[in-house]
């Protein structure tokens, strides 16, 4: 096998925060990625079985914030005998150093996997200072 | 589930009690052919079938491999990530790798009835208790 690397389970990290949710019901921190290619700034989370429908993206003042609601519907007419992990809703937010164009942000959701690019302004490029 | 502390005494009495059924109960097992954490799973029931659901964000269904054998389930298979290449990398929270665990279901399965479903990276196994370990009932002449 070419990846011997073994999957640990990681422990949920519940949400928290100055303010409360007007939503009862627990809130957990997405495990998320961020890198930064030529182009774009690249944000990739962690929303288990929240559906493309219930994601709410948001990029305002330089801070960007992505929540995930889970339908709970679908285990009403489940009991549950054994639990090892429990379910809520996601939300993250992350303040943006670099200049975005808001308008160039794309997101796609697969597998439970966020991915947003937000793409970097043209018309701030790296400036170089030589010093005199 | 609403869990409140009111009397700390019961509380102390609830988690000893607790222990004590992890002690002596054999379900979900700990004799697994492969000792793996991954994935979490929770285990509901479903009228008279068991209903297995995991979250494994990341996961692609062909990178899946999920096995039943009476009443042995294996779920394995491989998470990869690949972002390409010339990034920096500004936070690393997501892990990859491969993945291995095996444990015992409380009854046998049905293994020809078993539906699999994989959905914004939640696996949901539908396993339906096999019909000899079903009760019967006895009509009495």
């Amino acid at each position: 096998m070419t990846d011997s690397n073994v999957l640990d389970t990681l422990e949920k990290r519940e949400l928290e925060t100055e303010q409360e949710k007007t939503v009862p019901g627990k809130h957990y921190v997405p495990y998320t990625d961020i890198f930064e290619n030529e182009e774009a700034l690249v944000v990739v989370m962690e929303i288990p079985g929240v559906d493309r429908s219930d994601t709410n993206i948001n990029v305002e003042n330089n801070i960007l914030s992505v929540e995930g609601k889970i339908s709970h519907a679908t285990y009403d007419a489940l009991s549950p005998v054994y639990t090892e992990y429990n379910i809520g809703h996601y939300s993250r937010s992350f303040t943006l150093s670099n200049e975005i164009d808001q308008e160039g942000i794309t997101a796609r959701i697969e597998d439970g996997v966020l991915t947003l690019e937000l793409p970097k302004t043209k018309d701030a490029p790296p400036r170089r200072i030589e010093i005199a | 589930m609403v869990t409140r502390f009111s009397d700390p005494f019961e509380a102390l009495l609830n988690i000893q009690h607790a222990l004590d059924r992890s002690r002596f109960s054999d379900w979900p097992g700990r004799s697994t052919s492969s000792h793996g954490s991954y994935p979490l799973v929770n285990v509901f029931q479903l009228g008279e079938d068991l209903v297995v659901t995991a979250e494994i964000p990341g996961v692609r269904k062909e990178d899946l491999d999920i096995s039943i054998q009476r009443n042995q389930l294996r779920i394995s298979g491989k998470k990869s990530i690949d972002y390409g290449e010339n990034i920096s990398i500004h936070r690393q929270e997501r892990s990859a790798g491969t993945f291995d665990r095996t444990f015992n279901l409380p009854l046998e399965i049905e293994s020809d009835g078993v539906k699999a479903e994989l959905q914004d990276g939640v696996l949901s196994l539908f396993l339906p208790r096999a019909e000899k370990d079903k009760a019967r009932s006895i009509r009495i002449n």
